[in-house]
């Protein structure tokens, strides 16, 4: 017969981590409608930005077609939205309903529940990526550069947006976190060289907006993919400071509840 | 001498202006049962949660397991299991088991979880999401997850709250398997027979203090009734010919028409003598009760009075037990 005997102890930071992420991943999944909207929603604006009614390019150079334009721009905003406002909102009400209060009086640190949580989205990215890119094809997409350059770039930007999210979700309350994830979001959106490209902007606007992680995110895929450049050093680096400033502050200063 | 398992100094903690506790301060040593018991807004939950790290003592300290909650809940968390008040928490949208296997996954040589979830008898809502399960139910997980790590403590806050009578008693039988299996205890509760059957220790609080702290025989010994006999006969009974006839010093009253109620150290030849006396004159004792002073007797004496009279009512209470409310 098993007893209650006293044999305490933490499991390995990896076996946590994994059963973390598959438990995470499991309830974003089970969320149907949440899913469908995660992933749904690219997907309409991919269609819908590829029509040339909404704006126009810039097109001086000749060999510029629409949706070579649109694909990386739809990749990034898709990273942000669930990396960083979806995470950000479905986190901040687990805190506010004391979901994670629990968990905190479990050996789980909290370092590891944070990546769980940017790990499971990584994994629905992946999907969503190649959801992106199959209709990308089917809208006549050309890519250039290296698909490898560019998985780098979605898996740091889900770092970084991932890292930013959690560290609102864990430090304010849950309203203040829905109504800020959603004004970043747009923000980004627009003057953060997502919707918007940055040479639409003036020279002095555009050398620090540069440097914000939609930005960088969506600069190196579009130069990666619409301009098959090498490796996209700069935007690398620029997401790599994020996410290493986003993910250890979010890890120090997330609340439980 | 080991260090005790948790150490409470001088324990203060606000909210806003009302102190939720006030100067308390208590230990436990390893291997014992402790139970906090009060009313609501006693002070039980807010010494349980700063126990467990979620609150900060506005002054005094806390120790457990030789250890501080905050600072050092890395190294802590692993070794105490915890179980909250309402409901369960954590991911309510999973299955039970689901939740059960996700936390044992986080330690390092858990229990069975299928075994442990058929131990506390939700073998059968095992794949019930979490937020479905009823109320005694949920309570049931709540426990099932504080133990699956293989703690060597754990802080239970109103474990048998929303239980039915039967879960009850299993979760008693479980607390006392804990308890003979060497891990550490402290619950919460406002049910007296709890703490009367479970507990190696009781601490009562009122109002963010403790007002009386002992074993539970302790605290039901001396005081001011040490022991009761009530019965039912006709009214008017000759009740200084019936104290005349009884040994020691007895009080007897007839606290309502045909009520008795003699108060006494209750002692086979006190039962006998009763018994006697009414055999002599033909009277029927009907409903007749023996019993000690119970917990609630102390409880409610203790709770329902003034600051003053509690002062009062400890004066009485045994050298044991206040020798240990000062330490």
């Amino acid at each position: 017969m098993t007893t209650f005997t006293p044999a305490p102890g933490a499991a390995s930071t990896r076996a946590m981590l994994a059963r973390q992420t598959a438990m995470e991943l499991r309830l974003l999944l089970r969320n149907g409608e949440q899913v469908g909207l995660t992933l749904v929603i690219p997907l309409l604006l991919e269609f819908f930005f590829n029509l040339p009614v909404l704006y126009s390019l810039d097109c001086s150079a000749g060999d510029c077609r629409r949706i070579d334009f649109v694909v990386p721009s739809i990749l990034a905003l898709a990273v942000m939205s669930a990396a960083f406002t979806g995470l950000a909102i479905g986190t901040g009400f687990e805190r506010k309903y004391a979901v994670l209060k629990r968990l905190g009086a479990t050996a789980l640190p909290r370092s590891v529940l944070l990546l769980g949580k940017t790990c499971a989205v990584l994994l629905l990215q992946i999907v969503q990526a190649a959801l992106i890119c199959a209709l990308g094809f089917l809208l006549g997409w050309q890519p250039r550069g290296d698909p490898l350059f560019a998985i780098v770039l979605i898996v740091l930007g889900t770092f970084t947006f991932g890292g930013l999210g959690l560290l609102l979700a864990g430090t304010v309350r849950a309203e203040i976190t829905l109504a800020a994830a959603n004004l970043i979001w747009l923000v980004l959106l627009f003057c953060g060289g997502i919707a918007v490209p940055l040479s639409k902007y003036p020279q002095g606007a555009r050398d620090v907006l540069r440097y914000l992680p939609s930005a960088a995110l969506s600069d190196g895929l579009h130069q990666v993919l619409q301009a098959g450049a090498g490796v996209p050093l700069r935007a690398w680096l620029v997401l790599l400071v994020w996410a290493a400033v986003a993910l250890p502050a979010a890890a120090r200063w997330f609340r439980w509840e | 001498m080991s260090a005790p398992a948790v150490e409470v100094r001088q324990l203060v903690k606000s909210y806003g202006s009302r102190r939720a506790v006030d100067e308390v301060s208590w230990s436990l040593a390893a291997g014992r049962l402790l139970a906090l018991l009060g009313t609501n807004g006693a002070g039980k939950t807010t010494t349980i949660e700063t126990c467990e790290g979620f609150r900060r003592p506005d002054a005094g300290s806390v120790r457990v397991l030789g250890l501080d909650p905050i600072a050092d809940s890395r190294a802590l968390r692993p070794r105490v299991g915890v179980m909250l008040q309402d409901g369960v928490g954590g991911y309510t949208a999973a299955r039970a088991a689901e939740l059960l296997e996700l936390f044992a996954g986080y330690a390092r040589h858990p229990l069975d979880a299928r075994w442990l979830l058929e131990r506390v008898g939700l073998a059968e809502v095992a794949r019930t999401p979490v937020k479905r399960l009823s109320g005694g139910e949920q309570q049931r997980l709540s426990l099932a997850l504080a133990l699956v790590g293989r703690p060597e403590l754990v802080f239970l806050d109103e474990p048998t709250t929303g239980m039915d009578p039967r879960a009850r008693r299993t979760t008693w039988e479980l607390i006392r398997q804990l308890r003979s299996d060497g891990v550490t205890v402290v619950l919460t509760t406002h049910y007296l027979d709890e703490a009367e059957e479970l507990a190696d220790d009781v601490i009562v609080m009122n109002a963010g203090r403790i007002v009386a702290q002992g074993s539970p025989s302790e605290l039901t010994r001396g005081g001011t009734a040490e022991g009761r006999i009530t019965f039912t006969a006709p009214p008017g009974l000759p009740l200084s010919d019936l104290v005349a006839a009884l040994p020691g010093t007895a009080r007897a009253q007839e606290t309502a028409p045909g009520q008795y109620l003699i108060t006494a150290p209750v002692t086979p030849d006190l039962l006998a003598a009763v018994t006697t006396w009414c055999a002599r004159r033909n009277v029927l004792a009907e409903g007749l009760n023996v019993g000690r002073r119970s917990l609630e007797d102390v409880f409610l004496s203790l709770t329902s009075t003034t600051t003053d009279e509690v002062a009062a009512d400890l004066e009485t209470a045994p050298a044991t037990s206040r020798r240990r409310a000062a330490r």
